[in-house]
């Protein structure tokens, strides 16, 4: 089999198009590369989504962070200590097992009959922890941007008669989106490496669709040869990594194009940290 | 273990529940919670030493030593942790395994890797496949130890080496004008001084370590997450206990105990790092020095 044949069988392997049975014996690299890199589909739309949507929720939760109001702060303040101060690994596992425990036959909304199964499924159900989980860093992450926004800013904005929505949305929130981008660059990068995690937490591969990690465990299984398929996997995840710093580093570019060039703030790559 | 508990099946209510949770398996269960101590007592050191010398060989002097230093520092960054963990343990069983292939095997002739193989004679395995489950046990927590120690030793090489840099080089340079060497620079004015500036990010590590010790579940060890799940999922009448599936309760303690864990971390490094910043010439100790007056 050429390694074009490989290509178009198991390109698109990983959400069901292409050849049905994984291959069994005779591994080439390029099965490797191919099936692999397949499964790296999965790990965007993971990470993509879910900061997508964890983005809003963040905002909204960064907010609520610094409200006065001990009912808005409060249930905020503990949905990020539950978030960040667990195991992304148990919230996964634990999602599944609630997510499972919703009747099979649906749930009755007046009138209307609410499937609950596809709630399950990797797709829907791993998404949902992993926006919960990204939603809580970063907004931790904007939080702390929110209170070091300089004093001086916030009084001159006054000053000019600017106040209440007006002075948030045109002073406060890009103050604070400019302060917090390296870091929600580094929450993003730790993001899409913790998608990794979720065909290992309860969520079942069906038919063998995982994501890349799952594809490389499934060849250092099946040959005994961890030294191939890993490394194919950290290369995959290296390219995508750089890909997110050079997108997040272009809003960067945009979020300080008014400053001065010396007192841009760089994005520095810090090492990842499991969660 | 009590003698009441002698037949389930015939008792009620808060007896039962005792019985149940003081059954065999149950005793292993918190068994393993002690597991996972032991892996944060032993990873912890481990990983600060393996660290210290990975960043001592970054600033080497050596190239070749300098650059295996930097090497190691730059290992975690942009690949996910969990690929090492997977990676690691299959290399260092087969690494060990070799190794000792080559020590005790008479038949050298046949090649390790045989096809989609990996071969090596009866004599060679570790452990041999006489050894008890507790060795097998030991085994493979000692290899996930040998992997956890790796993995975080470069991320604290990473955290030290940038202390090391964020030391004022001043100090440095009035210590060599003083006529100290290398060594006692190194010794008397670096080392001392960098805590102040590692202690941020390793207090970081620490809470990180906590929350990848369920990954043990994934190198094969009998961990918690081994446990709740083995414990939780439905229990037939053919049980001593039989009940539907309970694993959603079983994760919420578990989650509970890792809350618990970061939140008592949390007190004690603040404790830590307010007795080390008194006195000190950086923000926090002046914003202490401060709060006195």
């Amino acid at each position: 089999m050429s390694c074009w044949e490989t290509f178009t069988d198991y390109a698109l392997r990983s959400i069901g198009i292409g050849a049905k049975l994984l291959p069994k014996a005779d591994f080439t690299l390029c099965q490797q590369f191919t099936l692999i890199g397949s499964g790296l589909i999965w790990n965007v739309y993971f990470g993509a989504l879910a900061l997508l949507f964890g983005f809003f929720l963040a905002n909204a939760l960064a907010l609520a962070r610094i409200a006065h109001n001990p009912w808005v702060r409060k249930p905020a303040e503990w949905f990020v200590f539950v978030f960040r101060g667990s195991p992304l690994f148990i919230q996964f596992f634990l999602a599944y097992e609630m997510l499972v425990m919703l009747p099979r036959t649906g749930i009755e909304v007046f009138g209307l009959t609410l499937t609950s199964s596809w709630l399950t499924k990797a797709w829907a159900g791993a998404l949902i922890v992993l926006f919960l989980n990204t939603a809580a860093y970063s907004a931790e992450i904007f939080y702390g941007a929110l209170r070091s926004i300089p004093k001086g800013d916030l009084e001159a904005a006054e000053a000019y008669g600017i106040t209440g929505w007006s002075k948030f949305r045109r002073i406060q929130w890009p103050t604070m989106l400019r302060l917090a981008w390296p870091s929600y660059t580094n929450e993003a990068i730790f993001l899409f490496q913790s998608t990794t995690l979720v065909f290992f937490s309860g969520f079942p591969a069906l038919s063998q669709q995982g994501d890349a990690l799952y594809y490389a465990n499934y060849f250092a299984d099946k040959t005994f040869n961890p030294f191939i398929p890993y490394p194919i996997v950290a290369a995959y995840f290296v390219l995508l990594t750089l890909g997110v710093i050079w997108l997040f580093g272009r809003i960067n570019r945009h979020l300080n194009r008014h400053l001065p060039q010396n007192i841009r703030s760089r994005i520095r790559l810090r090492p990842q940290l499991v969660r | 273990m009590f003698a009441a508990c002698a037949d389930p099946k015939a008792i009620e209510g808060l007896t039962w529940a005792m019985c149940y949770l003081t059954s065999g398996k149950h005793l292993d269960f918190y068994g393993s919670f002690a597991t996972v101590l032991l892996l944060l007592a032993v990873t912890a050191p481990v990983a600060m030493a393996l660290g210290f010398g990975g960043a001592m060989a970054a600033r080497s002097q050596i190239a070749p030593l300098r650059w295996i230093g930097k090497a190691y520092t730059a290992m975690v960054r942009g690949v996910p942790d969990i690929v090492y963990f997977l990676f690691f343990v299959i290399a260092l069983d087969q690494g060990i395994e070799y190794l000792n292939h080559l020590r005790v095997c008479d038949d050298l002739s046949q090649p390790v890797f045989r096809g989609l193989e990996f071969h090596v004679c009866a004599e060679a395995k570790v452990p041999p496949a006489t050894a008890s489950p507790f060795t097998f046990q030991a085994y493979s927590f000692g290899l996930a130890v040998i992997t956890f120690a790796i993995v975080f030793g470069a991320f604290v090489a990473n955290v030290i080496y940038g202390a090391m840099q964020a030391v004022p080089r001043a100090q440095l340079e009035t210590a060599e004008a003083y006529g100290m060497s290398h060594g006692q620079v190194f010794r008397r004015v670096l080392v001392p001084q960098m805590w102040t500036y590692a202690l941020p990010g390793l207090t970081n590590l620490w809470m990180i370590l906590i929350k990848a010790t369920p990954l043990l579940f994934l190198l094969s060890v009998k961990d918690i997450v081994y446990y709740a799940r083995e414990l939780g999922g439905t229990k037939t009448q053919a049980y001593e206990y039989p009940h539907p599936d309970w694993r959603l309760y079983y994760f919420l303690g578990l989650l509970v105990f890792y809350l618990l864990m970061t939140k008592l971390s949390e007190i004690v490094l603040t404790r830590i790092a307010n007795r080390l910043s008194k006195g000190q010439a950086t923000a926090a100790g002046e914003a202490m020095r401060k709060a006195a007056i």
